[in-house]
């Protein structure tokens, strides 16, 4: 029997494959933006998929700008959507 | 020689349209001269596109730079209002100066620059931050200088070169000066770039680091070295440090004549997001490597002052050659050598601050005027192999 694979997205659970990325997994339960740029708050998400244009940001595990369409995903990691640069609480 | 030759001719050719030779075709357009720019690549695209927009009193002692430094301080707040303060990112943000070990030091200093004009308040460990929330809890005290100022030089030197196109000057760029013509006397008649002839009776040398190549072509050598220096990016964050802070070894390190890599860490946000944490000091000739142990050092040196930057990533680095005189001044004046021939280049870390007053005494020089501070310190004269 294969360990449970669910990783969490702003607290609801989403399932995953062994060796699929955050950004395949959300894209393949039908989420396709996870961040807000910084200047506008327009929605991104996948972009070039290859770890190259920084669009698909995301909070995981409290760290934000991780890419998703680089980052494996692993049971319980909790993943949250990024607000700008995600770093707002340090803002003097 | 064969090639075209410019019919109209100059009254001024500025070779380079970095922020000086900008500054300099800026203020004689306004002054009436006719100008022509000769720059070899595009506008801003040596020195004054891998710094970080100082403009510093804070680092200099009294003395003739000093001097220098304040004038052209305040020669950018009118150039603020003339080209747009939001059009050249023009930001009065102030400089804090942090001691990392004895404050003493600091102190002194910041007395004697008193003395001499510059305003310097010292600030006690617990008062630091208030001014930068995010400073290291344990850092001895330090000295907020609210002169210091930010551009950035390369939307500057855009905007100071195109005010001088709507007064009548003419931009050259992918052009390389080769050489000068001279008369009889031995004075300039034309300068020669790229094959092309371009009559004028002056020409400025507003080579920057190239400076010293340059002034050899225009037959009046000046010693002008480069001193490599990275600056780290970092990812975007929001507005996490408000003024230029930097540790006090920085004017230490500016002043040092150790050819080894000396670093002293100088941290500022910019307007699109990026903290950029500087400077590192080497010489190493024009060897464009990286480098991972400076790297190293400036990150440990930032994280000691702002321990939240050790969660932040580095997205890349660029570097410069910051443009050297063996004594650390400018060469701003003619040179006696060749009639015609000006310099102004050689200002190191401090080429961007140092422009406006540069590129006024420059043009002060070109019509006769009076001077806005003693040229003497800068002029070329100052070198052994110039006669006075």
């Amino acid at each position: 029997m294969s360990a449970p694979t669910t990783i969490t997205f702003d607290g609801h659970e989403i399932p995953f494959l062994p060796g699929q990325t955050v950004g395949a997994a959300l894209t393949a339960a039908g989420i396709r933006s996870w961040r807000t740029t910084r200047v506008e708050g327009r929605p991104r998400g996948l972009f070039c998929g290859i770890g190259v244009c920084f669009d698909c940001l995301i909070v995981a595990d409290d760290r934000p700008n991780q890419r998703a369409c680089l980052l494996l995903a692993q049971n319980g990691m909790r993943l949250a959507s990024q607000e700008g640069t995600g770093r707002a609480h340090l803002t003097v | 020689m064969s090639g075209s030759t410019d019919r109209q001719g100059s009254d001024a050719v500025v070779v380079g349209a970095g922020i000086v030779g900008a500054a300099c075709a800026y203020y004689a357009s306004r002054a009436g001269l006719s100008v022509t720019v000769l720059e070899r690549g595009t506008v801003g695209s040596g020195t004054t596109s891998r710094g970080e927009g100082n403009i510093l009193v804070s680092d200099k002692a009294p003395g003739p730079e000093l001097d220098l430094a304040l004038w052209s301080r305040a020669l950018w707040g009118e150039l603020g209002g003339e080209l747009g303060t939001d059009a050249i990112e023009l930001d009065e943000k102030g400089g804090l100066v942090v001691a990392t070990t004895a404050l003493d030091p600091l102190l002194a200093f910041a007395d004697g620059q008193r003395a001499a004009g510059v305003e310097a308040v010292p600030v006690p460990s617990g008062g630091l931050r208030d001014l930068e929330p995010h400073l290291a809890a344990d850092l001895p005290g330090g000295v907020h200088y609210p002169q210091d100022l930010q551009v950035q030089p390369v939307l500057a030197a855009a905007a100071l070169v195109r005010a001088a196109q709507s007064r009548g000057a003419r931009l050259e760029q992918g052009v390389e000066v080769t050489g000068v013509e001279r008369d009889g006397s031995g004075a300039v008649t034309a300068v020669l770039a790229s094959g092309r002839r371009f009559p004028t009776r002056t020409v400025v040398n507003a080579a920057g680091t190239w400076g010293s190549e340059v002034a050899e072509r225009l037959g009046g050598p000046v010693p002008v070295l480069p001193r490599r220096g990275f600056i780290l990016v970092t990812e975007p964050l929001p507005r996490v440090v408000r003024h230029k802070v930097y540790s006090a070894d920085y004017v230490e390190n500016v002043a040092s004549s150790d050819a080894g890599l000396e670093t002293s860490v100088v941290v500022e946000g910019t307007r699109g997001g990026s903290v950029l944490v500087g400077a590192s000091r080497e010489r190493v000739g024009f060897d464009t490597a990286m480098s991972v142990d400076v790297v190293r050092r400036l990150a440990t040196q930032a994280v000691r002052l702002f321990p939240f930057l050790a969660d932040v990533a580095l997205m890349r680095l660029y570097r410069g050659f910051r443009p050297y005189c063996p004594d650390h001044l400018p060469v701003i004046g003619a040179d006696p050598r060749v009639p015609g021939l000006v310099h102004a280049c050689g200002h190191e870390g401090a080429g961007i601050g140092l422009a406006p007053a540069t590129g006024r005494l420059v043009t002060q020089q070109l019509t006769g005027q009076q001077y806005g501070v003693d040229p003497q310190p800068f002029s070329p004269s100052r070198f052994a192999e110039v006669p006075a």
